[in-house]
């Protein structure tokens, strides 16, 4: 969230789009109707499905399942042509007026720099004019064609109502009474905020999803501002923390990245990772990534991390390829994986395909699973009827079960996903012989570096240097680790660091992540702190807890004020300028002293300190977003460009050799198939609790009427649905909320599909979903196409 | 179970005027249906709070679950999708369970002293140690709330959460309502609250908003706000006039002790006859003509 | 050969048993029936351990009342015909109420206030019987639907009603005609008693004894 849960309530529009924040966030949900009640805020749905969230909506419309790039394309559009754009926030504040190399270009669905052969993009021509000094070159008066202004509305002028509709199956009407919606907020004085979570990510275009949201809120200039963003809004209490924390294994914590094969040296790396500003006065932050690195370092390894040997540079892997959750799959099912820990992960549900992992972790050697409870992967090789048809004696892989604590049973902090970190205290112990998740894994480090120590190895100093400075070894204790990701000073008496500003690249700070650097400060542990009061109203409540970074609870917050410093809306005020520094009710994203004229733009961490609206070599699918139908699309062609078959799905995305065959076509799968939660569940996990299974005990699908009138089905009725990798059967609830689309003249059906059941659990045991969903993610963050796909449907 | 700071106002079956010296606030639950979003946060709540669980039933093809209130489910969601007449979509969601009616039907209905009771602040309270299980409350309530347990044949619902409200909490799933749609106070705060609420939605086009206090039974406290007043009936049924009918009313109030009087006049006539006219004797002595 | 203080067998002992049967049967119903149509007499409760058990066992006495009375009813039909010197008693019968009855109609087995009871009985019995079994928690009620079951309720004590205040009638009328009560007992009535109240039966019975 570029926000925060409670910011929600200073919206004016509301826009839940690639999400179902009531279904999925109740509790985050009150700020919308706090938003509703208070500003009389208005809530607009668009789903493929009449949802909880579309329950309590002023509007709703339908969406065709993986189409979300069409609908926000054409508001763009219409943004631009009927000038619903904030124009000072545009001009300042984002690279509209940036100009981009002239070889740059467009056509027929595919950006410049395609090469098929690899299905990836030569992102040279991606990138901005540069002048002498440099700096990237800007036109002022945004009418270079090759301005990015000028670019955008090209690209976008395509998306027009007409073609928006025949895409999405959304209504022309339906589409521009949103539309208007939407540009009302265009205004300094009206904030629309936008929900998504995984209905966005979960596509092969799932990240540009996000971008193209996030420009269409840098057009209305709702960054920055309360009651504003672009907010993901995460599933899991902690999955922001996990995030933060080195999500990939081609990440380090703080989103900085591992060294790769190509970094030949510690120079070299330092180098590539740090950027160059790219137009005068700005700050570009990831300046400081020798700061950040070297820090953490010296948080890893310690005394053995020194200025000679490059802060132990050499004792960290250098990874060659993809590390996502398909890769090590990918390679699991190869046979390239032997070894697999698998902690509070249940990828047998929770990744696609769930054949092609079944069949990858029978190729294991052992598979060490941490959890508190049985899981379907954990019994992968058990077979448990037609719910996981497996024959024991064939699958030699030696399982291990260690049991875990439970996120009651341990102190620690979570951080939610409006990034504020909150520390929680144990409430019970763990039952029987579990362990902290922490001491497991201790345990198993102090062992493999005892064997180490006592027998050698090909490369031991990474395990033998690590810095295991922990009273109890084999515990390490919650408020140890704070402390230590937190960091403190190696000079004096070792202080706790209050801030990342206090960060060196000398190493003579120790810090585990800078973005938490300042939440164990030395005056105790942030985090803790449960002040909710709220001066402003706003519920900026600085002293709850503690926000990264630098309990900042809106992120590029300078954006709020116009270019000379004053607040757009002077009643929702975040930060301001008054006269001789920032101050205000957040902590300014902008250095402090920066005079409005030295036009320091509020996108610190940006080269070029201003938005995005074209997003250079960031995505690996293209600077602007584009269409592209799901890899398993109902409609033969991509309506946007319905000439050029290699551009009618992402041609960006990665294909794993096999997977293609995996996917279905329309004469056989007709209906698109869509997985989701359902509130009265958390994913794989409360099955295994009585009240939740109570409240939701059986595996069902959701089908509209139509679809069910041609096939014969009511509501109850037992059926198959089933894609080209599987099947699964379950109850069907027959229901007005989903329609049939109207797609380019003809009818699209939806089957919707919660994902909850499994064969383990109290509540009836069901058919992993997941058996039916394709192998396929994300061009840039690899996550697989969940939410659409092709599925037949039959009476069992 | 007796809350011993909650005053009684009214027991079953009893003759007799209740021990009515303390007054309390009249308290209410307002549920407001525009706010809700079916999460089932309140039967989660319900559940713990009150350690009662349900059996892990079946899908029958809504997401209503458990189908229907029991002994072990005092609250339930119910859902209703329903095409306006302008062609607009509604689900509409509505949190099933004990209206707590100012003139309640099962209490009224209820033939053992003292199982059921009506607390000064309005309550309405099964007391399960005096129930005797002959299902009256089922048939006296009109909105069809009360359940038999089947393994200790008692009657349960749901207690407004007296006992957490006897302590000063407000009851388990208003805590629990992630979005406010659940609020608890005195009913006067509640109506108040509710005018508010009643103006936004007109505002939003729902012209028919409106507070669901029906005065058939009293009115109750438990009140909805409802998006579309002027047709309850749309949210799963919900009672559009409800009231103890005027021949339950006749029944119990007049026709009964009636009854009762006429068994004892019949009595007190045979004896008053016998004392009077005497016995009617055949004479031993009467001869044959 | 007559004499007035001859017996005369009025009920067989299957017919005499057959009633008593009935009678403790309904008077286990009437009470823990009672108990809950008014909280004046909900005390009766406690002759049956409480409440609860009076509620369990009310319905078990009601049909073993049912099936008896059936048995009863099958017995007893064919005296329950109401004949013209039925019609005729009836019109004399304030009269005979003050002890004041002459020259009565040569009425048979049963004077027509019996056969009114039989009829009574005939239309109240199955009726408490059927809306009893509506109203049966938890085992038949939990199947009706909620209207149903609250008619039944109600009719179910009206007609409760009508039944015990004929019962009283029917009680206090046994008292009131003395001998009336030893013919249920004992079986026989003497002759002198048969003459007086059932003159056509007694008729019947003393035919061909000359």
């Amino acid at each position: 969230m570029t926000n925060h849960w409670v910011d929600i309530k200073n919206a004016d529009l509301i826009l839940i789009m690639g999400g179902n924040a009531a279904e999925a966030h109740p509790c985050g949900f009150k700020w919308v109707t706090e938003a509703k009640a208070h500003r009389k805020a208005k809530l607009v749905v668009v789903d493929p499905r009449f949802t909880r969230s579309a329950a309590v909506a002023d509007y709703y419309a339908p969406i065709r399942s993986g189409t979300d790039i069409a609908f926000l394309g054409g508001v763009i559009n219409y943004l631009v042509t009927n000038d619903k754009i904030l124009h000072e926030y545009v001009q300042a504040y984002t690279n509209a007026t940036f100009l981009v190399n002239p070889d740059f270009n467009f056509a027929e669905g595919m950006f410049s720099g395609y090469d098929a052969e690899t299905r990836s993009y030569d992102t040279a021509t991606w990138s901005y004019q540069l002048g002498a000094d440099g700096y990237a070159k800007i036109d002022e008066t945004m009418q270079d064609p090759n301005c990015v202004m000028q670019l955008m509305k090209k690209h976008f002028s395509r998306y027009t109502p007409e073609l928006v509709s025949r895409i999405t199956g959304t209504p022309v009407e339906q589409f521009l009474t949103i539309c208007e919606m939407i540009g009302s907020t265009a205004v300094p004085d009206r904030v629309m905020t936008s929900m998504y979570a995984l209905g966005w990510t979960q596509h092969s275009v799932g990240s540009e999803n996000i971008r193209c949201m996030a420009m269409i809120q840098l057009l209305l200039g709702n960054i920055g501002v309360a009651g504003g963003g672009i907010n993901a809004l995460r599933g899991h209490c902690n999955v922001q923390g996990i995030t933060d924390m080195c999500l990939f294994g081609e990440s380090l914590p703080g989103y900085m990245k591992l060294p790769t094969e190509s970094d030949a040296s510690f120079g070299d790396y330092l180098t590539r990772m740090t950027p160059k500003p790219l137009r005068p006065n700005q700050i570009n932050y990831w300046s400081n990534y020798p700061k950040f690195f070297v820090s953490l370092m010296k948080a890893w390894y310690g005394e053995a991390a020194t200025k000679d040997n490059n802060f132990g540079f050499d004792l960290l892997p250098k990874i060659k390829g993809p590390s996502d959750a398909l890769a090590i799959f990918e390679r699991m099912y190869q046979g390239e994986i032997n070894g697999f820990f698998c902690q509070g992960y249940n990828p047998l549900a929770a990744v696609a395909n769930k054949k092609k992992v079944s069949t990858a972790l029978a190729k294991l050697k052992y598979l060490v699973v941490i959890d508190p409870l049985p899981t379907e992967t954990s019994e992968f090789w058990k077979n448990h009827g037609v719910l996981n048809d497996v024959d024991p004696a064939a699958i030699q892989t030696e399982v291990f079960r260690l049991s875990s604590t439970l996120f009651a049973e341990e102190d620690g902090s979570y951080t939610n996903s409006g990034r504020v970190i909150q520390w929680l205290w144990k409430a019970v112990d763990g039952p029987g012989e579990s362990k902290g998740d922490v001491e497991i894994v201790s345990r198993i480090y102090l062992k493999l570096r005892e064997m180490y120590a006592k027998e050698g190895g090909a490369y031991p100093d990474p395990v033998l240097q690590l810095s295991w400075p922990y009273s109890i070894p084999e515990q390490p204790s919650s408020t140890e680790l704070a402390r230590e990701i937190s960091g403190r000073a190696l000079t004096g008496d070792g202080e706790q660091l209050s801030g990342f500003g206090q960060l060196k690249d000398d190493g003579s700070t120790a810090c585990g992540n800078w973005l938490y650097c300042g939440m164990w400060s030395p005056a105790g542990n942030l985090a803790a702190r449960r002040d909710n009061s709220d001066p402003s109203g706003l519920g900026q409540t600085l002293n709850w807890g503690f926000a990264w970074p630098a309990n900042r609870r809106i992120l590029y917050n300078r954006a709020s004020c116009d270019v000379a410093g004053n607040p757009w809306d002077p009643s929702r005020m975040v930060i301001k300028w008054n006269g001789s520094k920032w101050v205000g009710n957040d902590i300014p994203d902008m250095r402090l002293n920066a005079r409005p004229e030295e036009m320091v733009m509020p996108f610190i961490m940006h080269q070029e300190g201003v938005g995005r609206l074209f997003g250079l070599n960031k995505l690996k699918d293209g600077p602007f977003p584009e269409h592209y139908e799901p890899f398993e699309s109902p409609l033969a062609k991509n309506l946007m460009h319905p000439d050029n078959p290699e551009s009618k799905c992402n041609p960006a995305v990665r294909i794993f050799m096999g997977d293609l065959d995996s996917f279905g076509k329309p004469d056989k799968f007709p209906y698109v198939g869509t997985t989701y939660r359902l509130t009265e569940h958390y994913h794989f996990w409360t099955k295994h609790s009585r009240i939740n299974a109570i409240l939701q005990p059986e595996q069902f699908v959701e089908i509209g009427e139509e679809l069910a009138k041609e096939k014969g089905l009511k509501d109850g009725d037992k059926v198959i649905v089933s894609s080209n990798r599987g099947h699964v059967k379950a109850v069907a609830v027959v229901t007005k909320r989903i329609k049939t689309m109207d797609v380019d003249g003809r009818k699209v059906h939806t089957v919707g599909i919660p994902i909850h059941w499994g064969f383990m659990g109290l509540a009836k045991n069901g058919y992993i979903t997941n058996t039916l969903t394709p192998y396929v993610g994300d061009a840039t963050a690899q996550t697989p196409e969940f939410k659409a796909f092709l599925v037949n449907i039959e009476k069992a | 179970m007796k809350e011993q700071s909650l005053n009684i106002e009214r027991r079953s079956a009893t003759t007799t005027p209740s021990p009515g010296v303390r007054h309390t606030v009249e308290v209410a639950k307002l549920i407001d249906i525009s706010k809700c979003i079916g999460c089932k946060a309140c039967q989660a709540a319900c559940m713990e709070w009150n350690d009662i669980r349900d059996k892990i039933g079946t899908c029958e093809g809504t997401y209503a679950n458990p189908a229907d209130l029991s002994a072990g489910s005092w609250t339930v969601m119910r859902y209703a999708e329903v095409e306006t007449k302008d062609g607009r979509l509604e689900w509409l969601m509505r949190k099933d369970g004990c209206m707590h009616c100012a003139d309640p039907g099962c209490l009224k209905s209820c033939p053992a002293p003292g199982a059921i009771v009506q607390h000064s602040n309005g309550i309405v309270n099964f007391q399960q140690e005096n129930c005797t299980g002959c299902g009256y409350c089922i048939t006296g309530c009109p909105f069809n709330i009360p359940r038999l347990s089947p393994d200790d044949h008692k009657a349960y619902k749901c207690t407004l959460c007296s006992d957490r409200i006897a302590t000063g909490m407000e009851p388990a799933c208003a805590k629990a309502c992630p979005t406010g749609a659940i609020m608890f106070g005195s009913k006067k705060a509640m109506l108040h609250h509710a005018e508010g609420r009643i103006t936004d939605l007109k505002e939003r086009g729902y012209r028919q908003a409106g507070l669901y206090n029906p005065a058939g039974v009293g009115g109750t406290h438990v009140m909805y706000v409802l998006p579309h007043a002027d047709t309850p009936e749309l949210y799963s049924g919900l009672a559009k006039d409800p009231q103890l009918s005027t021949l339950v009313l006749f029944w119990k109030g007049i026709a009964k002790p009636l009854m009762g009087y006429s068994l004892g006049l019949a009595v007190l006539t045979g004896i008053f006859h016998y004392v009077t006219v005497g016995p009617n004797e055949a004479d031993e002595d009467e001869t044959e003509e | 050969m007559n004499s007035n203080s001859t017996l005369l067998q009025r009920h067989t002992p299957q017919v005499r048993a057959n009633h008593w049967f009935v009678v403790i049967a309904f008077t286990l119903v009437a009470l823990s029936g009672l108990a809950f149509f008014h909280p004046a007499f909900y005390f009766l409760s406690n002759l049956f351990g409480g409440g609860p058990w009076a509620r369990i066992l009310h319905p078990f006495a009601g049909v073993v009342l049912f099936l008896a009375f059936l048995l009863l009813v099958a017995r007893q039909w064919r005296h329950n015909r109401i004949t013209a010197a039925d019609r005729q008693w009836q019109q004399q019968m304030m009269a005979i109420m003050m002890n004041r009855g002459h020259d009565l109609p040569e009425i048979g087995r049963y004077n027509i206030g019996q056969k009114y009871l039989f009829r009574t009985l005939l239309v109240m019995i199955p009726l408490l019987f059927l809306t009893g079994i509506v109203i049966w928690q938890p085992y038949f009620a939990p199947e009706f639907p909620i209207g149903v079951v609250r008619l039944a309720v109600m009719t179910h004590a009206i007609v409760a009603f009508i039944a015990m205040i004929s019962i009283i009638v029917h009680i206090y009328a046994a008292y009131w005609t003395k001998g009336a009560i030893r013919g249920m007992i004992r079986g026989t009535v003497t002759a002198a008693w048969a003459k007086h109240h059932y003159p056509g039966w007694y008729k019947e019975m003393t035919k061909g004894r000359e």
